[in-house]
């Protein structure tokens, strides 16, 4: 049973791989991508091949299995939005989610992750089902609508009824256990 | 060139040489044909730049276009540049620029032009070798095709700092982008003309920038191709440039600088891994956490921070009291203390004995007795008394400064997090812990969640209706009321069974039977086990939050243990007093038994040698110190057992028995009544905090205590690891325990303090038995440094320190230390206040903010839709400008982030860094 954090294969790794990005990038995180679709992935990668990993493979990772974001995340780092993440994206994905990386990116990341609809703005229904994910459903409709205008009322700054990015920054750069 | 005049244009038209130069050509270019040329390429130029803007993929393509227009153009310009020369010479001075490329080609080609080389030597005068020998060099390489293959190798760079350039605009936010891009744009133009010092010192920024890229690029948030990309281009500009730049005297020592800069970055890199590597059990831990949560956490991480400070107690006491006693002391056997008595030796080895440390551990270095109290041992003059009193104090010592500072770094970390404005948002958007890998733990996390919801938002609508929480407060003061009662009520019962049994004690326990003799820790257990449960019940009536609740009933538990404590050392007083009495009258027959020795056998004969007695013969006194260390070791042992084995049977066997008799039961045992254990945390972290206590209290008498401490938290680090894995199950309210460190801590110092007290009470006034310990023969164990003040010492420090150790003095100075207590007290809290009132101003000031971005926003709105109905009525060409912007903006979402789109406020925000000049920079493109 593999129940390792995020956090940890990616503090030993990321930090490694950066050193010597794309040799000893291969030894790790290569071999959880490979891991992951032994069929589809070679374990040559010296002439960049074109592979790409589909969400319902890369979601059942223990490391985002339980995760409520896991499509949204896994979404947010493809390149197509459709969440079939290329071995880039999945290297991309672990160097966010890791404990080194810098606050301002991960603000980045979990804006595109909250944005559901992709609009660049989290707006009442990008509030709703997120606090639906969060709760498995088990607010009653008023409930989730009087959080979601709490929510925006606490953090809109320039009265738009949505939350652009700034808003959200703003907002994320004072929470005490931000994505610790 | 219209390369130059490109650049220029480039660079806004701010006024440096290259506009000028821009003016001179199109002077000189009389006829139109130069100005369409130069507007062909500058618009050539601005499609490409478009091009490439869109796909980095296509670069090359674009790199070729330009390359085949420059070519073009390049005869064009060698027929006007002939033309306008005698123009040019008037205005060379103003063209640096141009005027460095002049002499490149005029070199190469030995210039006949006589009045155009004067000037150029005149000019040349003004220049440093050291450039000139370089450009030379460049120029020469270039000989075979001057011309073209040199602008070749300078579009090359150009364009590729174009590419760079208009990669990062797009990535950082807008309002950077234009002022970035002009002062690039500077940088391109360094690199492109041949170098002048100032170029040189901006291909030298380039560069630097450049290995800044590499080093920050890690916190881009770029997709991980484009990183790759850059990060490649990159090291290529900065290693083909660094090189040219080195060129020279200082070449080498700038690459051997170059390279211990990369070996010692790799180095610092990988110490920081080999550092994460070596913190121990940090894997286990975090796996733990992922499966129970941060409170589960917090309490191994207690337990391993514990392991540390013993570690340390245990190399002092170790280092600089056991192992010289046992290398250099006098040898067991040479001396009564260090000898086993002949009535004890027929049993000293039996396991039984040296499992309550009797026999031979009684008498060996573990204790407190075996010391001998010459002054220096061994040929390195250590001096074992001292060593010994120093090492119980340092000891001490070192765990209120660690405890202490530990608690003042927790403190700062936990300052700024009061702030509830935000509170709804960050329930939302950060309370999932992305740490969570388990189902069950994911599980009881949504369940938090939503209670936390609720929670929050029954506060949110009751805030105005207050019966409720008056309700509350009632509640929670009758618990307390509760609470105080049954400790009261335990403190009576354990104050009336300890002076019974002292009643016992003085007329014999041979007379009662086995209730009275233990009915002490009988009493202690039985309150120690029903008093938890009790305040857990109570606790539910308060309806805290888990961690306050969590802290609440650490606090209850505290003080009942505390009267455990409590009557453990009224025992062991009571325990020193028989043993003085006992050594008093050891210490007449003492005197006896020695006369009688004499008498007996020999005459006044003061040269005989002394009668050799063996030691084990001798009579000696009980040694109440080495009596204390044996409690204190037994205790220890005893404690951990009990631990281990209620570990075993209360977790390991219900676990096993509730997984294997559910098959054949006829309710569900694994979530009906007995179910499977939850992990205590609060009595596990009190049982280490007692557990410490002890070492404390003990250390100072048997010196083998923080091993065995060592020892034992070791194996309970891995045994609870695994019963925590393998037989817990996660609490039904999984909360964050970020806060309950330093609460443990408090506890800690509370312990340490209490424990400290009969240690310091017994060294200072209780007279050190006679005839074992390194203190024998003294009146008080403090002797020791007044000894040594007078021998080791000059006559004038022991002068100097009496005079300092007198009251006139030390009354001033602990009246100093008051005062200055006192004054950073109250800064301290000064400070707090004025922190706290910055807070409010800022809050007030974001919530002003905030009415004023939304006043503006509906005015700019309503400005917005005006305009665009007058747009819709009058013309197309308006709509169509606004129109284009959308795609420009919409061809960057995918690799930059929003940041700075969607500000139709005009009103600065608080925390963003965004300038309206700024903005106006990233509209106008």
């Amino acid at each position: 049973q593999r129940n390792k954090t995020i956090n940890f294969i990616t503090k030993q790794n990321i930090n490694i791989f950066f050193s010597f990005l794309t040799f000893f990038l291969h030894c790790s995180l290569h071999g959880r991508y490979h891991e992951l679709a032994p069929h589809l992935v070679p374990m040559d990668y010296t002439n960049d091949p074109d592979v790409k990993i589909p969400l319902a493979l890369i979601v059942n990772m223990p490391e985002l299995k339980e995760n409520p974001f896991r499509n949204r995340i896994v979404e947010s780092f493809s390149e197509d939005g459709q969440g079939n993440l290329s071995f880039n994206d999945f290297v991309d994905m672990f160097s966010v989610l890791s404990e080194m990386a810098p606050r301002e990116l991960k603000a980045i990341f979990a804006f595109k992750i909250y944005d559901f609809n992709v609009d660049n703005y989290i707006c009442k229904e990008d509030l709703e089902k997120t606090l639906n994910k969060l709760t498995k459903e088990e607010l009653t409709p008023e409930e989730v609508n009087l959080v979601c205008e709490k929510a925006i009322e606490e953090a809109d700054l320039d009265g738009d009824n949505k939350l652009s990015f700034a808003d959200f920054e703003n907002m994320i750069s004072r929470a005490p256990d931000f994505l610790r | 060139m219209p390369r130059h005049k490109l650049i220029a244009s480039e660079s806004d038209g701010k006024d440096n040489e290259f506009s000028l130069y821009y003016v001179e050509v199109e002077e000189n270019s009389k006829g139109g044909k130069e100005k369409q040329a130069t507007r062909d390429g500058k618009r050539r130029r601005e499609r490409n730049g478009e091009v490439s803007r869109r796909r980095a993929s296509e670069k090359r393509s674009t790199e070729m276009s330009n390359k085949r227009a420059e070519k073009k153009h390049e005869k064009h310009h060698k027929t006007t540049r002939k033309e306008g020369e005698k123009h040019r010479k008037k205005q060379r001075r103003n063209a640096d620029e141009e005027e460095a490329e002049e002499e490149s080609s005029k070199e190469k080609k030995n210039i006949k032009n006589e009045r155009t080389k004067t000037l150029k030597l005149e000019d040349e005068k003004e220049k440093d070798v050291k450039k000139k020998r370089k450009k030379h060099v460049k120029n020469e390489e270039d000989d075979a095709n001057p011309g073209k293959t040199k602008q070749k190798d300078c579009q090359d760079v150009a364009l590729k700092e174009k590419k760079k350039k208009r990669k990062k605009p797009e990535t950082t936010s807008e309002s950077e982008s234009n002022s970035d891009s002009e002062s690039k744009d500077n940088q391109a133009v360094g690199v492109l003309g041949s170098l002048t010092p100032e170029e040189l010192e901006k291909l030298k920024e380039a560069v630097d920038e450049r290995k800044k890229l590499i080093t920050t690029l890690k916190g881009k948030p770029w997709p991980m191709k484009k990183k790759l990309v850059i990060l490649r281009e990159s090291q290529e500009f900065v290693e083909k440039y660094e090189g040219a730049l080195g060129k020279g005297k200082g070449r080498k020592l700038y690459a051997y600088k170059v390279m211990m800069m990369k070996k010692w970055m790799k180095f610092q890199r990988d110490l920081e891994n080999f550092k994460t590597a070596c913190i121990p059990w940090e894997m286990k831990i975090k796996e733990i956490e992922s499966h129970f949560g941060s409170s589960v956490a917090s309490y191994f991480i207690f337990l391993r921070w514990m392991y540390g400070i013993n570690m340390i107690l245990f190399g002092l006491t170790f280092g600089l009291v056991m192992v010289p006693e046992a290398l250099m002391g006098k040898p067991y056997g040479s001396m009564s203390r260090k000898t086993v008595p002949r009535e004890e030796e027929a049993s000293a080895m039996n396991f039984a004995v040296l499992w309550d440390f009797g026999g031979y551990a009684k008498y060996s270095v573990l204790f407190y007795g075996y010391y001998n109290n010459q002054r220096a041992i061994g040929w390195l003059k250590f001096r074992m008394p001292l060593s010994y009193f120093l090492v119980g104090v340092g000891t001490v010592a070192y765990s209120y400064m660690v405890v202490i500072r530990t608690m003042a770094r927790n403190a700062n970390e936990e300052g700024g997090g009061d702030d509830t404005s935000f509170n709804f948002s960050w329930k939302t958007f950060t309370s999932w812990d992305y740490l969570i890998g388990n189902p069950e733990t994911a599980d009881n996390k949504f369940a938090c969640i939503t209670t936390s919801f609720k929670e929050a938002i029954v506060e949110e609508q009751e805030s105005k209706k207050d019966d409720n929480i008056h309700l509350t407060r009632f509640l929670r003061v009758l618990a307390n009321f509760l609470v105080l009662c049954c400790l009261a009520g335990s403190g009576y019962l354990i104050y009336f069974v300890v002076r019974r049994s002292q009643k016992f004690a003085l007329e014999g326990l041979e007379n009662y039977g086995w209730w009275e003799r233990n009915e002490v820790n009988m009493v202690m257990s039985l309150l120690g086990m029903f008093c938890p449960m009790l305040f857990d019940v109570i606790s539910t009536l308060e309806n805290y939050h888990p961690r306050i609740a969590l802290q609440w009933q650490l606090g209850r538990i505290f003080a009942l243990f505390l009267g455990n404590l409590y009557t453990f050392i009224i025992a062991l007083m009571d325990a020193i007093q028989l043993k003085r009495a006992e050594e008093e009258i050891v210490k007449k027959n003492m005197t006896i038994w020695q006369a009688n020795l004499y008498n007996g056998t020999m005459p006044d004969n003061s040269t005989a040698l002394p009668i050799t007695v063996h030691p084990g013969d001798v009579p000696r006194g009980p040694c109440w110190e080495t009596m204390v260390g044996q409690e204190f070791v037994r205790l220890i042992i005893s404690d951990t057992m009990t631990t281990y084995i209620t570990l075993l049977i209360g977790d390991f066997l219900r676990a096993v028995l509730v997984r294997f008799l559910n098959n054949c039961w006829c309710w569900d045992l694994e979530y009906g009544f007995p179910s499977y254990s939850e992990f205590d945390v609060s009595g596990n972290v009190l049982g280490l905090i007692f557990n410490q206590g002890m070492i404390w209290m003990g250390a100072f008498y048997a010196p083998c205590l923080p091993a065995l401490n060592l020892l034992r938290l070791h194996v309970s680090m891995y045994l609870q690891c695994w019963a925590v894995m393998c037989c817990n199950v996660p609490q039904e309210r999984v909360f964050k325990a970020s806060g309950s460190s330093n609460f443990y801590m408090a506890m800690l110092l509370v312990i340490l303090f209490l424990s400290t007290l009969p240690a310091i009470y017994t060294i200072v006034s209780i007279p050190p038995s006679f005839d074992c310990g390194p203190f024998s023969g003294k009146n008080r164990m403090l002797d020791v440094i007044q000894e040594t003040l007078e021998t080791d010492f000059p006559a004038w420090f022991g002068k100097v320190f009496s005079y300092a150790s007198n009251p006139g003095l030390v009354l001033p100075f602990l009246l100093l230390l008051v005062l200055a207590i006192y004054y950073l007290q109250s800064t301290s809290k000064t400070y707090k206040r004025v922190n706290m009132e910055l807070k409010k101003k800022l809050q007030t000031q974001n919530e002003e903010n905030k009415k004023k971005n939304k006043l503006a926003a509906l005015k700019t709105a309503n400005e917005l839709e005006q305009a665009r109905k007058a747009g819709e009525q009058h013309s197309n060409s308006s709509q169509h400008t606004q129109n284009s912007e959308p795609p420009v903006s919409s061809t960057h979402t995918t690799t930059r982030p929003p940041a700075s789109r969607g500000h139709t406020a005009s009103g600065h925000l608080p925390g963003h860094p965004q300038q309206p000049q700024k903005n106006s920079h990233s509209n106008r493109r």
